[in-house]
């Protein structure tokens, strides 16, 4: 065996990846929480007022992240998801079904700011535009994602089920966005584009990319926690998972909680 | 029809289907008085106004097809899981793909045809005016066998669930969305006098694709749900 399977057989091994997540999570939810700091201050102080939309804009410092990250952790759910049926790896299920209440939670988390900033700048909070409604139907595949994971009893047969209907969402996906655009074009061409006339300015783009970043590091952070406990739920018999919880479990479970 | 084969299989599956669904023929009108009621909850909402009702007949009707189709979903799978005869299908040495596009069929032919049938009567319910509706035929005809095909796909993935109506709803309305966008805007398009002939080519494309990929889908769904 060479040193890259070895390498990748040891890292797949539920202990061993449980030991390295345990390192690494706290660490990334300092950067990310650091880096979300730096980006919320850039985006507050430093960033001029948008001479359209006054301050209401910079709402975009939040909401465009979390829409990108929304599509991110679909797509890591579905590699996932596929490696999860395909080579039947344990811990690419765990991975691929904690990622979804976090890309669940970025989605939802767009769809409130998007409306939030839609009621001064539109006058509503929602409106059927083709953007807004393929963002909720994505939220709806997470939610029938999550959905299908709790309702089955069996966890590695949930896990697989649940990834089969990630994987039949991400072939929607695209559908979806494409026959919603087609559906909005149909009745009135889009009046109000997200970005405005506005071409973004430099202090404008570096609190964004900085989010963006902060938002990537904070996903990987919360996947790995959650990761530990999908680990110690589906390996709960087996005896690393019996010293894990005989060590300190106190202070464990509630470090992987957060 | 040597006995034995694929072929002789499929016919004996068709026909079992057939007679248990004769059997029990009643069972068949139910999903025909269930989109009847939904479309006449409609007016009392709204209002009787004919105007107001031919402006949202079309997507009316679609929508309570739809529903009434998402209903039936469940019988799908639910008698033969329970007893026992889906696992001697999956164990059978036929292509399973195969089998499933049969009992897909069948389900398709017993609980949406009729609506298919009734279609004309909803719509004029609703006053939809008459030269839409040879659109709304042909997109019902395109849409319903897709809205089967993909909601087997995910009746098959809770398959032994106990209660899985909502679940189930949960899981397919977001894979709807494009059926009923496509199929119930070739109709509003006929009516507002636009081309109606790109969505239904649309919703054709879908069709042959489901129809080759969602057997293969279903099998591997039932397969992971019995394992």
């Amino acid at each position: 065996m060479n040193a890259l399977t070895l390498w990748f057989h040891k890292i797949g091994s539920p202990p061993t990846f449980y030991r390295i997540a345990g390192a690494w999570a706290p660490w990334l939810f300092a950067i990310a929480l650091a880096l979300g700091a730096v980006a919320l201050y850039g985006g507050l102080f430093v960033a001029p007022r948008d001479y359209q939309q006054g301050d209401a804009y910079r709402i975009i410092f939040v909401h465009v992240p979390c829409a990108w990250m929304g599509l991110f952790a679909y797509i890591f759910l579905a590699v996932n998801a596929f490696i999860a049926l395909v080579w039947r790896i344990k811990l690419s299920e765990i991975l691929a079904m904690a990622s979804a209440p976090v890309g669940a939670a970025f989605t939802f988390i767009t769809l409130v700011s998007g409306s939030l900033w839609g009621k001064p700048m539109w006058g509503t909070y929602w409106t059927w535009d083709a953007r807004l409604t393929s963002e909720l139907v994505l939220l709806f595949l997470y939610l029938g994602v999550i959905g299908l994971h709790h309702a089955i009893e069996d966890r590695r047969q949930a896990a697989r089920a649940a990834s089969f209907l990630a994987l039949i969402g991400i072939v929607n996906v695209p559908i979806v966005h494409f026959s919603v655009n087609w559906w909005n074009t149909l009745h009135q061409g889009s009046t109000v584009r997200l970005m405005g006339e506005s071409h973004i300015t430099g202090s404008m783009v570096w609190p964004l990319l900085v989010m963006a970043l902060a938002t990537h590091v904070w996903f990987f952070a919360s996947v790995l926690a959650r990761t530990r406990v999908g680990l110690l739920e589906l390996e709960g018999g087996k005896d690393w998972a019996r010293e894990v919880a005989l060590a300190d479990a106190p202070r464990d479970t509630v470090a992987a909680h957060v | 029809m040597k006995p034995g084969s694929t072929s002789a299989a499929c016919a004996a599956l068709l026909r079992r289907d057939l007679t248990l669904i004769w059997r029990r023929r009643g069972d068949a009108l139910n999903p025909i008085l269930f989109a009847l009621i939904v479309v006449a909850l409609f007016p009392l909402a709204l209002g009787p106004e004919p105007e107001n009702l031919r402006r949202i007949a079309a997507g009316v009707v679609f929508v309570a097809l739809l529903l009434s189709g998402l209903l039936a979903l469940d019988t799908l799978f639910r008698g033969d899981y329970e007893d026992g005869s889906l696992e001697q299908l999956v164990l059978s040495p036929h292509p399973l793909a195969l089998l499933l596009a049969c009992k897909i069929a069948v389900h398709w032919l017993t609980t949406a045809l009729p609506l298919l049938i009734v279609a004309p009567l909803l719509a004029e319910m609703l006053n939809l005016p008459h030269a839409v509706f040879p659109v709304l035929l042909a997109a019902l005809a395109l849409a319903t066998p897709l809205l089967s095909l993909i909601g087997a796909v995910c009746v098959a993935l809770t398959v032994g669930m106990r209660r899985s109506g909502m679940l189930l709803a949960l899981l397919v309305l977001p894979l709807y969305v494009p059926v009923l966008i496509f199929g119930a805007g070739a109709c509003n398009a006929a009516q507002a006098g636009f081309p109606f002939l790109a969505p239904l080519l649309w919703l054709g494309a879908g069709l042959v694709l489901a129809l080759v990929l969602a057997p293969l889908a279903c099998a591997a769904a039932l397969k992971i749900s019995l394992s």
